[in-house]
């Protein structure tokens, strides 16, 4: 359990804000796709924790980067913190996503909605080792495309709306990037819909494919058995089992 | 420094505070964040006499001072537990205590012999309250007679202390604790979880994949409160209590009512150390209070 400092709330729009948290210790080693339990104080309705993915780790600046969604009373409680104050945390909790052995492997990251949190962070890790990141990032409008520079600092990126307000009309699936080229690895966060349709295409691509599942959570910690997913090993925690599966590994009726 | 050593029946606890089960796992989960040794008794996760797969996501809802679950028993079964769980629980210094479950007496007293057997289990948690299964489980609970019927049985064939864990799904709570008691049960625990449903109107569904489910959390500790004191009344053998425990104040609440001890359930979710917080706080309490030991306040209400 960790109690970290609020040094900044980026409020980027009604919908989201980004929390960048430090401590005067040094955070603990993070890996992309790992999340944090985050404890909410003061919210009406809700009292248990909630899963939030690891957007950004900097260890320079010893900050930890949340990107929160608001969904209801507790996000927003989050959401609306104001800097210096204190959040607790169990962090870093589940798996982590992988990387190609083969530094040649082409990499396509593909997030939609708040799905494109954990990206960020596996982005800069893939990149680090030396692949080329492509980004492939949907939302409902340009408005909803949030911190579009933090991942053209890492990758390429690509974007549709379902507007066309920003990028390509339409789905992630259906961007001219996917017939132009082929991918070896693809890593999917965001709405169920979106990512079977990812993996759909990915096994169609003979891609290796990961993705990261947000299943309703209590305790985070393999105890209460609430966010399991149906897998070839029967039902598994995807707290402590996951966020990150294979898709071969889910029983998804691609 | 006060006394927190305390008895049930047979079961010798150091401080009055266990977990409930389904909450705490098998301990392991929790052993980053505590010393599992300072909890008086932990209660593992319900175990049948085969695996189970539980039921489908969505298992969880949560509502306003409350969760709803509808986990349904997954467990790998009893056999699974005595060669890969045991063997890592048996020597830590507290009671491991093994909620039992089933589908037909036969399991329970099947499950409940096996675990006669473990040397360091001084005790079974006989569920017959479980919301979450479609046979057995709370309909054993929920009647004098099968509930008298259940514990007879797994009374011949259980030598240590039994634990029956109640439903709170029922009339009148007494009557059914009457019946277990009559039957040889050691001691009873309560409350489990209360029925109840959640639905998302804007898709017009439920939000359990068995569209009811059990609540925990603070929203029942009034209810498990009035529970524990008329079935503390009502019995001559010990009473743990739990339901929406968050603190020191609700276990203090909970042993003035008439509970010997208390368990910890759906706050461990929130703070993984809750436990170790209630138990000093317990003593804090004591202290203050110029109490000795910690039997002083049980049943000590003031009426």
């Amino acid at each position: 359990m960790l109690d970290l400092i609020l040094k900044e709330n980026k409020i980027l729009s009604d919908q989201y804000s980004l929390l960048i948290l430090t401590s005067n210790e040094k955070l603990p080693d993070i890996l992309p796709g790992q999340f944090a339990e985050v404890r909410v104080d003061g919210s009406p309705t809700t009292f248990l924790r909630r899963p939030i993915s690891v957007h950004y780790v900097d260890y320079e600046l010893n900050e930890l980067w949340l990107l929160i969604q608001i969904k209801g009373d507790g996000t927003k409680q989050l959401a609306n913190m104001a800097v210096g104050e204190s959040i607790n945390l169990l962090i870093p909790l589940g798996n982590s996503f992988s990387e190609p052995t083969d530094k040649d492997a082409r990499v396509l990251l593909v997030g939609g909605g708040c799905g494109v949190a954990p990206l960020l962070y596996l982005g800069a890790h893939l990149k680090k080792s030396g692949h080329e990141v492509n980004f492939l990032l949907g939302a409902r409008s340009k408005t909803d495309l949030i911190e579009l520079c933090e991942y053209e600092r890492i990758g390429n990126v690509f974007a549709t709306t379902e507007d066309g307000s920003y990028g390509e009309r339409g789905f992630v699936t259906q961007h001219s990037l996917l017939n132009d080229s082929t991918f070896n690895f693809i890593y999917t966060c965001g709405p169920t819909p979106m990512m079977k349709a990812v993996a759909r295409y990915a096994l169609k691509t003979n891609a290796n494919c990961e993705v990261s599942l947000e299943n309703t959570m209590a305790c985070g910690i393999g105890a209460c058995l609430c966010c399991v997913t149906d897998t070839t090993e029967g039902h598994v925690c995807v707290c402590t089992e996951g966020p990150v599966f294979n898709i071969t590994k889910l029983k998804w009726q691609i | 420094m006060a006394n927190l050593n305390i008895n049930i029946g047979k079961l010798q606890l150091k401080n009055p505070v266990m977990t409930a089960s389904g909450t705490f796992g098998y301990g392991s989960e929790y052993s980053d964040f505590l010393d599992l040794s300072r909890i008086g008794g932990i209660i593992v996760k319900g175990t049948t006499i085969r695996a189970r797969q539980g039921n489908p996501y969505p298992r969880m809802a949560e509502t306003p001072a409350g969760m709803l679950n509808a986990v349904g028993l997954q467990n790998k079964g009893v056999d699974y537990f005595i060669s890969h769980i045991y063997p890592t629980v048996k020597d830590i210094d507290t009671n491991i205590i093994v909620n039992v479950s089933g589908s037909t007496i036969e399991e329970y007293v099947e499950t409940a012999e096996k675990l006669n057997a473990l040397d360091n289990i001084p005790a079974i948690e006989l569920n017959i309250s479980c919301p979450n299964v479609k046979e057995g489980g709370m309909a054993f609970g929920t009647s004098c007679l099968s509930a008298a019927q259940v514990v007879k049985a797994v009374r011949r064939a259980y030598e240590k202390e039994m634990i029956v864990k109640l439903s709170p799904n029922v009339t009148d709570i007494s009557e059914i604790a009457l019946a277990v008691e009559g039957e040889g049960a050691d001691s009873v625990s309560l409350i489990n979880t209360l029925l109840g449903m959640a639905i998302d109107a804007e898709k017009r569904k439920p939000v359990l994949s068995t569209i009811t489910g059990g609540l925990s959390g603070p929203a029942v500790k009034p209810i498990a409160l009035r529970m524990v004191w008329q079935v503390a009344r009502a019995v001559k053998i010990p009473v743990i209590g739990l339901g929406g425990i968050m603190n020191a104040a609700d276990a203090i609440e909970f042993l003035l009512a008439g509970a010997t001890a208390i368990q910890i359930g759906t706050a461990n979710f929130i703070d993984p150390t809750v436990t170790i917080k209630v138990i000093d706080g317990i003593n804090e309490y004591l202290d203050r209070h110029n109490f000795q030991s910690v039997t002083d306040i049980i049943g000590a209400l003031d009426i």
